[in-house]
């Protein structure tokens, strides 16, 4: 049987569902030594900031249970050394690429989509406005409902791309922020970025990350991300792109019957740099043993109860 | 750069809390370089999570062999596995060392389980390069002379050998060498890098430093594992750019 695996996000198609998560292969260069990356839906690059960031010192990550705590701290090239030296290297990679942009003003996020916009290998923007790990343009803007709309209005108002708001776990509510999107001509959310949390050794009695707290990760996120997904899903009509703990194929599934219409891989990169493809496979297994022909059918096809 | 699913073939206990693991891993076996290492998953659950980075201790023929100590979850758990177990390692990562040059004598300085790297690293030394390796432990029970030779050996309860640490060792054994036309090879806790590092840039020794930091994926996408650079220009990361670094580049 052959199986229709494309997926939309507002304008933009996808040549299957599965992403791999910024943050978490860098600008391709790496894992792509281990999968063909223009197998997968594509890949959203590392947050760039106008200026270069060095990131925060050792210690950035550590294991806690069935997850990791990381506080990188947005550490990248900077946007002119992104055009210069890592596009020429993605444009080669024959995938969709979505650019996921950090900044700690909405000038900035302006001045970078501004830009971006201007390189055609660039198919989407994702917003990163839900850093855990930065003091400023992280959680400030990712938990603020007008901050995320003037962000959206004024990002949208300088790109006909497909834009993608990353939405913070760390709210009340995270269907409040995903209508504001929407409202705001936003074109997709992707759920969850991680949640803040922290490890102490009790011998020193010292945090085990030098930041003290670390976005949270990993399979021991994936059940709030699932609940997260679902309350967008149930409540505002935009595209969402779930993240959360995909270990394997029956987790993408769940994530895309909650209401995810793709999903990023992000954690798994790091422990199965071959996770993309062996998921993809799973998915398709799946299709075919329940009969669905488009994949995209699978989308908020939650069943809540049963008559 | 692989992922190979290896098959245990032997655990010994050299002391102890001290480990070898040997496995059947050829893919890995003909490419790794001493110095470089390997990222371990111990499990094929979610616990522990991640993988865990080990420096390749040897290779023979088409096996690779580890050192390890027990340290947390993952390393108790590698503790455990028996004959015909299947390891999934991913590798070779890292630079390596370098031991291109035309030095006379390398000096190795190992403190614990620090000592991993060097077995492999002393069988692939030039021919006409002399070695002397200078270990370290807290008693006598943490000094690991496995398949190491010319050992001079300190701990710090004076248990065997020079009572004291094993930088101060070498820098009181130093003077009585006739070269002094070698290259020092060092790997083992901060501290001791630290200290050695210090002398190593007063006398501007030739000093390969072989550092650990905690990591994810081991091969550059998680960036977790930074080490500041000695000019002030922001990071290196141990799984890429090291973990084996010239003493005047890092700040350890």
């Amino acid at each position: 049987m052959e199986i229709d695996l494309t997926v939309q996000i507002g304008k933009l198609k996808l040549k299957n569902p599965i992403l791999l998560a910024s943050g978490t292969v860098g600008y391709g260069n790496e894992i792509s030594q281990f999968i063909d990356l223009s197998k997968i839906g594509g890949i959203v690059t590392k947050s760039i900031s106008l200026k270069p960031r060095k990131g925060n010192p050792p210690q950035r990550i550590c294991e806690t249970p069935s997850g990791m705590l990381n506080a990188i701290g947005l550490a990248n090239v900077g946007l002119e050394a992104f055009i210069k030296e890592k596009i020429p290297f993605l444009k080669k990679l024959n995938t969709t690429i979505i650019c996921n942009i950090a900044a700690s003003s909405i000038e900035e996020y302006v001045e970078c989509t501004k830009v971006l916009n201007e390189e055609e290998s660039i198919a989407a923007f994702e917003i990163n406005v839900s850093c855990p790990n930065v003091k400023e343009g992280g959680l400030e803007f990712g938990n603020n409902l007008d901050a995320v709309a003037r962000i959206t209005e004024k990002v949208k108002s300088v790109t006909n791309k497909t834009v993608i708001i990353k939405l913070s776990p760390n709210v009340s509510r995270i269907s409040d922020f995903a209508k504001v999107v929407k409202e705001n001509g936003g074109d997709a959310v992707s759920a969850i970025n991680t949640l803040v949390g922290t490890s102490f050794n009790i011998w020193t009695r010292k945090p085990k990350i030098k930041n003290i707290t670390g976005g949270l990760s990993g399979p021991a996120i994936k059940p709030i991300a699932l609940a997260k997904v679902l309350e967008i899903s149930r409540n505002v009509d935009i595209p969402i792109i779930g993240i959360g703990g995909i270990m394997n194929w029956k987790d993408a599934v769940e994530f895309m019957i909650v209401g995810a219409s793709a999903v990023q891989l992000g954690t798994v990169n790091f422990i199965n740099p071959f996770a993309a493809l062996e998921i993809l496979d799973g998915m398709k297994t799946y299709c075919e043993k329940m009969s669905i022909s488009k994949i995209s059918e699978l989308t908020a096809s939650y069943i809540l109860d049963e008559h | 750069m692989v992922i190979e699913k290896a098959r245990v073939i032997s655990l010994s206990k050299i002391s102890n809390n001290y480990y070898l693991i040997k496995v059947h891993s050829p893919l890995i076996a003909r490419e790794i370089k001493p110095g470089q290492f390997c990222n371990i998953k111990v499990s094929d659950t979610d616990f522990p999570l991640l993988r865990r980075p080990f420096s390749i201790c040897d290779v023979e023929n088409d096996n690779l062999i580890f050192a390890f100590d027990i340290h947390g979850e993952g390393t108790k758990i590698l503790a455990s596995k028996k004959p015909d177990d299947i390891l999934d390692i991913l590798g070779p990562l890292g630079n390596g060392f370098n031991l291109e040059g035309s030095y006379e004598l390398a000096i190795i300085i190992g403190g614990g389980i620090g000592i991993a790297p060097f077995p492999f690293l002393v069988k692939n030394l030039p021919n006409n390069v002399a070695v002397k390796c200078f270990i370290g432990g807290k008693t006598s029970e943490h000094l690991i002379k496995y398949n190491l030779k010319n050992i001079y050996t300190a701990t710090d309860d004076g248990s065997e050998g020079f009572h004291g640490n094993v930088v101060d060792l070498f820098n009181n054994e130093i003077k009585n060498f006739l070269t002094k036309n070698f290259r020092i090879f060092a790997c083992g806790p901060t501290q001791m890098l630290r200290s050695l590092q210090k002398i190593a840039l007063e006398k501007n020794y030739d000093c390969q430093l072989s550092v650990e930091c905690a990591m994810a994926c081991g091969f550059g996408i998680c960036q977790g594992c930074p080490i500041e650079k000695s000019n002030g220009d922001g990071y290196y990361l141990v799984c890429k750019d090291g973990p084996i670094f010239n003493a005047d580049m890092i700040i350890v």
